[in-house]
């Protein structure tokens, strides 16, 4: 017997027959804290959760590129299609609200105005569906290794940014395409995506709560991402729609303070010359950051909460 | 043996050898509940479903599984414990609630450090290369890109992947069923552990790389402070164990030394 372990014999007298049902021991509670054990699966506090993610940052952005990588490696096209994809469904968009119901009247340069929209709107989609499915989807990883489960919400969205950087680099070939020089107001694309990032994880982070504990919002969400890509002035101009239209102030307000409005019209100012200053709305940074600020510390807080019971059930 | 006596006996105060003897594991009436969804049982209509939501009941087709029932045990450092019980007796889901990936419905879990499970399938992904899977799985167990890299060539050379040529370049699909479990434990392995929670199906591959994964564990299992090792093997628990506890039904059933359970066990599943 190879078994020639030394420390001491196991508890001898513990032979007995265990019936059901024993009471929580007030002893053995004692003898826990006496020897400092904790609780295993316990919440950690908020900044030692924090820090344990820190600590797991190098997972994080692993498995968010294993994921983008294994996502094609079966296509013949390999990973041209992470570009392939967001082309087409500009195609798409441009088919029918371009040419056949013809929103593009009143606004100039019409396919970077588009494209610009359907990007950063299937950001803020994907990091939403990927956030809803990040626990539910993932319960295997969940239930075998231990890890702050806030890295499964965090490394999709970071993903789904990677993704959307390819995406951009098709945004600026388009751009060039039309005209449209590189000027030093590109460089706002770079503090409006760290916001709408921020944004989105947390979002991710609320939806990834409520889908480990109804996994049917997976379902449903697709329908309500859709409707707020048309409330959003994806694919028309909200100022032009609204334009000799009297609707109430609150209606006016909700309409240009809906995060993925704000976060669409900042790239493009940022991107398209003739989307000017006088198109975005009133404080649209203060906006930006402010829904950026809400999403996250709500968004974490609210994940966090939960820790000790995701993947039960 | 006998002198080590513990607070099982009915002594309130633990004696001087209980204090010098270092507890890893703590369980303490401890009870696992699995929810179970989709099994079907009841009206399976849209309308009741519905209804289920508005008046926020708990859906009918939700079945709930009581796998522990009240278990208590302390486990101290150096010891290795088997756990036996036929199947669906609850053994993996101990195993699991001490780990801290099950939240127990009641009583609780004291551990030292982080138990954890020695597997990490569930982190690999079988599109990925092999090379990218070790760092992948290295990095899921909580170990250091810097670490990863350092056991890299360990992991390779002891999965013997590299043998037969350069597989670890090609993506896992294309392995056969043997050598991606080889892979799967050698990264799993790879890791020291506080506590270690070994569950079976440690016999894969081929019958030389069974004897390097038993040598492997051994190595492990003398690092670590406890180490509990769930089997329907027997003899694999005598030659491991020195002490175990046997689970019925979700029920600590026998708690002791490893001859003298197992010789109970074996009379209980012969009869």
């Amino acid at each position: 017997m190879p078994q020639t372990l030394a420390p001491p014999a196991p508890e001898p007298a513990a032979v007995r027959p265990s019936g059901s049902g024993t009471a929580p021991d007030a002893e053995l509670s004692a003898l826990a804290e006496r020897h400092g054990l904790t609780v295993s699966g316990a919440r950690p506090s908020l900044a030692e959760y924090t820090r344990q993610l820190w600590h797991r940052r190098h997972f994080i952005t692993s498995f968010a590129t294993a994921r983008l990588t294994a996502m094609y490696t079966t296509a013949k096209l390999g990973q041209l299609w992470q570009v392939i994809t967001p082309l087409l469904n500009a195609g798409v968009y441009y088919l029918i609200f371009g040419v056949l119901i013809g929103t593009r009247k009143g606004v100039p340069d019409y396919i970077p105005y588009l494209v610009t929209g359907v990007f950063v709107f299937t950001f803020l989609q994907n990091s939403v569906m990927a956030g809803t499915r990040a626990i539910s989807g993932n319960l295997g990883l969940v239930r075998a290794l231990h890890f702050p489960r806030a890295c499964l919400p965090i490394s999709f969205c970071l993903a789904q940014l990677q993704q959307l950087l390819y995406s951009m680099g098709v945004l600026m070939v388009i751009l060039l395409a039309f005209g449209q020089l590189p000027t030093w107001s590109w460089l706002l694309v770079v503090p409006a995506l760290a916001l709408q990032f921020v944004f989105n994880t947390g979002l991710a982070m609320v939806m990834a709560r409520l889908g480990a504990r109804t996994p049917d919002l997976a379902q449903l969400m697709p329908f309500i991402m859709r409707t707020w890509m048309y409330a959003s002035g994806v694919m028309f101009s909200i100022s032009v729609i609204l334009k000799g239209k009297h609707l109430p102030q609150i209606v006016v307000v909700l309409l240009n303070g809906n995060p993925a409005a704000v976060y669409i019209d900042l790239m493009r100012f940022a991107l398209i010359d003739s989307f000017t200053r006088h198109q975005l709305p009133p404080h649209v940074w203060a906006f930006a950051a402010g829904w950026a600020l809400l999403a996250g510390v709500v968004g974490y807080v609210y994940f966090w909460k939960a820790e000790e019971r995701y993947g039960r059930g | 043996m006998a002198e080590h006596m513990t607070e099982d006996q009915g002594g309130t105060r633990p004696t001087a050898a209980d204090e010098a003897r270092i507890p890893t594991v703590i369980a303490d009436d401890l009870h696992i509940v699995y929810r179970v969804y989709g099994t079907g049982a009841g009206k399976g209509s849209a309308t009741a479903a519905l209804n289920r939501i508005v008046r926020r009941r708990p859906s009918v087709g939700v079945r709930e599984v009581h796998a522990v029932k009240g278990v208590s045990f302390t486990a101290y450092r150096g010891e290795s414990i088997g756990l036996i019980g036929s199947n669906g007796s609850g053994k993996s889901t101990l195993l699991k609630a001490v780990a801290g990936l099950l939240p127990a419905e009641r009583g609780k879990v004291y551990t030292h450090g982080q138990p954890s499970l020695l597997g990490v399938n569930a982190a690999l992904m079988n599109d990925l290369t092999g090379e990218k899977n070790v760092l992948l799985g290295g990095l899921a167990m909580g170990m250091s890109r810097e670490q990863v890299r350092a056991r890299y060539d360990d992991i390779v050379d002891f999965s013997g992947i590299n043998e037969k040529g350069d597989f670890i370049s090609l993506p896992m699909r294309t392995y056969s069923s043997g050598m991606a479990a080889r892979l799967r434990f050698s990264i799993a392995a790879a890791k020291d552990h506080d506590v270690l929670l070994i569950d079976e199906a440690l016999a894969t591959g081929d019958r030389a790389f069974q004897k390097r994964s038993e040598a492997r564990i051994r190595e492990l299992r003398e690092e670590a402070g406890s180490v509990f090792l769930v089997s329907h093997n027997n003899n694999s628990i005598r030659d491991t164990c020195d002490r175990v506890l046997w689970l019925e039904r979700g029920v600590l059933r026998m708690d002791g030394p490893t001859d003298e359970v197992l010789a109970a066990y074996e009379e209980f599943t012969h009869a």
